[in-house]
């Protein structure tokens, strides 16, 4: 069976969860079977056939799993956003739409992603802009204290979504040209294997941008992603692992520094081990995420039977569930069956990436292919960890499910990428048959 | 670099199952716990979300009932209380924010309907929602609002009415009452009031000197010991010293030579005070725990909302051991502090033959398709005197209200049992300080000879006595309650 049959293959059960979904919405609300349900499933389903036609069309080689993955995320964030409130489902169903326009024009005008290489220090130049935006004057927003959005007219969005994808081709790129000397380089002092100091300064300057970021923007989490992607690909490019424990030291001791300094951070820090503290001020979002899962059990309350609210009032019993807390909701309401299936959906999105990684012929796209997989992964670490309480709570989005739109867009742009890079890995390796499955084995 | 991809990848799939262990922790391990944060106000939430069901009287009348408000997700049930003040004390009140109290609290598993915890993922996976059941209880609407009514007539105070074959509660009403549809509303004014404390149950939390109504504990000790008989004579003065103080007889009548039956038909202080000393502390005190004093009361209202009965010094509850007047308290003075249903236990134990059994409130649990899923068995019971003794009390009982001193408890055409009590309680800051304040009680059982209700009454800061305002209530509730057989 070629690729792209198995994706239509695949898209059909998405299309159909989100119909019984939005179907055991509406059965809890109205006790009723409502036939828009259908016509939900039926849109929804379109609009991936659209774009798998698209696909075949242009990338007939890709793998095929990728987007039925992140459609199967969509749908059950649509769910769980209509159930919330219909009206942001609405609005994230246009983001949706947004998304997979952006998603075909990036395989439009990227089908020679080697053309970022030739932008790289452009591309990491406007990613740092776009990670200082919030803080700008006029157009910067805050957010519970943490500067992530920015606001121009009526367009409000959030930059470090897309300066994650500038910055993993920024060090794709630049690992992709160093990494020779890295490795050649290094020297063993007192059995610690240390790079050259020559090419010590780029990493320096990475570390200082994520400390840099925890201070301007305030976001740990955004921090801890961009500093993890940079790991991750330093230690696929170098092979270095002694590198990745000097950069982990380095972003701890940077963290720890912060943490006391920096207020925000401090806070974050302090309500994360200590949350019972304050339980109805500061220590309330993440007390509240915890007591929502203890409320799931095994299988979960069932669709649109959770609390968001306090009963009878709009005080928030599960503050920000749209976004930060959705996973806590997944699991209020799905239960940890229903988080398993997420988080195992994240991981077959993961083992994905990665697989293309592995098939990808040059250095860069390899490169390429590890660092938005690495990105991707440790976002949705980074805030399901925040939510169940094994790293501070910050709030970052858990890719294709929370609401907003530069998440979603910025993500199907991420997925592009890969797309891209696993179509021309396939048709350079001449296999497209007998990769099947999910096994990654080193080649 | 693809060695390290794959172990990159063994890394995140180490990570994502990190997640997973944290998610299983919150979920399912550490569930139970955080259920039970006092920052965690789901589970009463979720509460206020199931149907809680309904609390009945004996007939069927309506005590409380959840309304919904609201729907969808925002749908809460809110508890109403369609009689108003009238069963106030027992039933309590279930609310979310002011939490619950009494009868409410107690049974509130069966109202809520938790079951098992495997039958609740039964309820989960078939999507049954969680419903409560209704309660029956044993409360007698027409005898709760007559006793409610002489009581609003004659002052703070409360009544017992129990059924003593089976101990079920037929009337629980304590005077002021309050309203439960206004506690979430008036909460705090309700439990500042401290002159009226409306809150308070003084059926099952008022602790009040006994007065001669105790004589019936300690002529019961006489007789079962073997101390006395029905003939034993004793010589009564009219006045004796104990203790360094003169104990009295009322106007100070002698009663030389007088039995058992003359002592309680006309309350001899003086007979009783030697009675008492004669079964000694160790003897009258066993009696008065085999009666249930010393120990909280087994009915079904919360533990810490019944309180003891027994000789107190503060709130330490003395024993056989401890320094005491034993003739005072033989007579019902000295530290002795009881509570209505524990006059009504004794009551109901003579009653019914010796035999004590556990007083409740609830009847049966109905559940929401109206299959009676518990009721009530009142096969359990103690026994503090034999039948003998019982009978022996019950005729000299009978002279108390035939001729002696609670004729107002009389009843026509029916036998009546019965002890008056007024213990003098001067200078209670209660009853705002005043001298001539009494204690008023009235215990008894009707019909002498085939109990239906024993009952015990009292009126608090009262300038009468137990004949004058606590046996009316005795007879009028009695009436009620026969009357309705």
């Amino acid at each position: 069976m070629s690729a792209r049959n198995r994706e239509l293959i695949a898209l059909v059960p998405v299309a159909l969860l989100l119909t019984a979904g939005f179907a055991a919405v509406f059965a809890q609300e109205n006790s009723r079977l409502d036939n828009v349900s259908l016509v939900y499933g039926a849109y929804f389903f379109a609009l991936c056939l659209a774009t798998h036609v698209y696909l075949r069309i242009r990338l007939p080689k890709a793998d095929p799993y990728l987007f039925p993955l992140a459609a199967l995320l969509m749908a059950f964030g649509l769910v769980m956003i209509y159930r919330i409130d219909p009206t942001l489902a609405r609005d994230q169903a246009n983001w949706f739409v947004l998304g997979l326009v952006l998603f075909a024009l990036t395989i439009q005008f990227l089908r020679d992603y080697d053309v970022l290489e030739r932008y790289r220090y452009t591309i990491a130049v406007v990613g740092l802009l776009l990670l200082l935006a919030p803080r700008l004057p006029g157009v910067g927003q805050q957010v519970n204290g943490a500067y992530l959005g920015v606001k121009i007219g009526p367009l409000a969005f959030q930059p470090a979504e897309f300066s994650k994808i500038c910055l993993v081709v920024f060090l794709a790129s630049y690992l992709r040209e160093h990494r020779e000397v890295l490795i050649v380089g290094a020297r063993r002092v007192i059995g610690v294997t240390l790079p050259p100091l020559k090419h010590f300064g780029p990493m320096l300057v990475v570390w200082g941008a994520s400390m840099f970021m925890l201070v301007v923007i305030r976001d740990l989490g955004s921090s801890l992603m961009f500093f993890a992607a940079f790991l991750a690909l330093l230690y696929v490019a170098t092979g270095r692992f002694s590198f990745v424990v000097i950069g982990m030291a380095m972003f701890l001791i940077g963290a720890w520094f912060f943490a006391s300094t920096v207020p925000h951070v401090h806070d974050r820090v302090e309500i994360w081990l200590n949350p019972y503290a304050h339980p109805h001020k500061s220590g309330y979002q993440i007390l509240q995420s915890i007591f929502a899962q203890a409320d799931g059990g095994l299988f979960g309350k069932g669709f649109a039977q959770g609390l968001i609210t306090v009963p009878g009032t709009n005080d928030a019993l599960l503050p920000a569930a749209q976004t930060d807390t959705i996973y806590s909701l997944i699991v209020n309401e799905l239960g940890l069956f229903g988080a398993c299936g997420v988080v195992l959906t994240y991981l077959l999105i993961t083992a994905r990436g990665f697989k293309i990684a592995l098939l990808a012929a040059d250095g860069f796209s390899k490169l390429l292919a590890t660092g938005l997989t690495a990105v991707f992964a440790i976002q949705a670490f980074v805030i399901i960890g925040g939510v169940t309480r094994a790293i501070p709570l910050t709030g970052v989005t858990l890719p294709f499910i929370s609401y907003g739109g530069s998440s979603i867009v910025a993500n199907f742009v991420l997925i592009a990428l890969l797309l891209l890079v696993s179509d021309r890995a396939r048709r350079e390796s001449g296999e497209t048959e007998g990769l099947g499955g999910f096994a990654l084995g080193a080649r | 670099m693809n060695r390290q991809i794959v172990k990159l990848f063994g890394l995140v799939v180490v990570l994502f199952a990190v997640l997973v262990g944290f998610t299983s922790y919150w979920s399912v391990f550490d569930a139970h716990a955080l259920k039970e944060k006092d920052a965690n106000k789901r589970p009463l939430f979720e509460q206020q979300q199931i149907k809680r069901g309904r609390i009945l009287a004996a007939d069927g009348t309506v005590i409380a009932r959840s309304v919904p408000k609201g729907h969808g997700a925002a749908l809460r049930y809110v508890r109403r209380y369609p009689e108003g003040a009238l069963y106030g004390h027992p039933i309590g009140y279930s609310f979310i924010e002011e939490g619950d109290s009494e009868f409410e609290q107690f049974h509130n598993d069966e109202l809520v309907g938790n079951e098992s915890e495997f039958s609740s993922i039964l309820d989960q996976l078939s999507g049954r929602s969680q419903e409560g059941n209704d309660v029956v209880t044993n409360l007698d609407p027409a005898a709760q609002k007559v006793a409610l009514a002489d009581l609003e007539a004659a002052g703070f105070g409360a009544v017992v009415a129990i059924e003593p074959q089976s101990g079920r509660v037929k009337v629980l009403a304590s005077n002021p009452p309050y309203d439960p549809n206004r506690v979430p509303y008036e909460l705090s004014k309700l439990n500042t009031n401290e002159v009226e404390r409306p809150l308070f149950n003084r059926a099952t939390q008022g602790q009040y000197p006994p007065g001669s109504t105790f004589k019936v504990v300690t002529a019961a000790a006489g007789l079962e010991s073997g101390t006395i008989t029905p003939e034993t004579p004793i010589d009564a003065p009219g006045s004796l010293e104990v203790e360094g103080t003169p104990l009295e007889n009322d106007f100070g009548i002698s009663w030389p030579g007088a039995t058992l039956d003359t002592a309680l038909t006309n309350s001899v202080n003086t007979w009783f005070g030697q009675l008492g000393q004669q079964l000694g502390q160790d003897t009258l005190f066993e009696y008065m725990e085999r009666f249930g004093f010393n120990s909280t009361p087994p009915i079904d209202l919360p533990a810490d909302q019944v309180y003891k009965s027994g000789v107190f010094e503060g709130e330490e509850l003395l024993g056989p051991n401890d320094p005491v007047d034993l003739a005072r308290v033989a007579i019902g003075q000295e530290r002795l502090a009881v509570t209505p249903l524990q006059m009504a236990e004794v009551a109901a134990a003579v009653a019914n033959k010796g035999k004590e059994v556990k007083p409740q409130i609830w009847s049966r649990v109905v559940d929401p398709d109206g299959r009676v899923t518990k009721s009530l068995d009142p096969s359990q019971y103690s026994q503090p005197i034999s039948a003998k003794t019982a009978e022996e009390l019950t005729t000299a009982m009978e002279g108390v209200v035939s001729e002696g001193t609670g004729t107002n408890a009389a009843i026509p055409g029916v036998r009546v049992a019965g002890k008056t009590g007024t213990a003098e309680t001067p200078g209670n800051a209660a009853c705002g300080g005043g001298e001539e304040e009494n204690q008023a009680w009235f215990i008894g059982f009707a019909p002498a000879e085939d109990p239906k209700i024993a009952i015990a009454a009292t009126v608090e800061c009262t300038e009468e006595f137990g004949n004058d305002v606590a046996a009316p209530i005795f007879r009028d509730v009695a009436e009620t309650i026969l009357n309705g057989e």
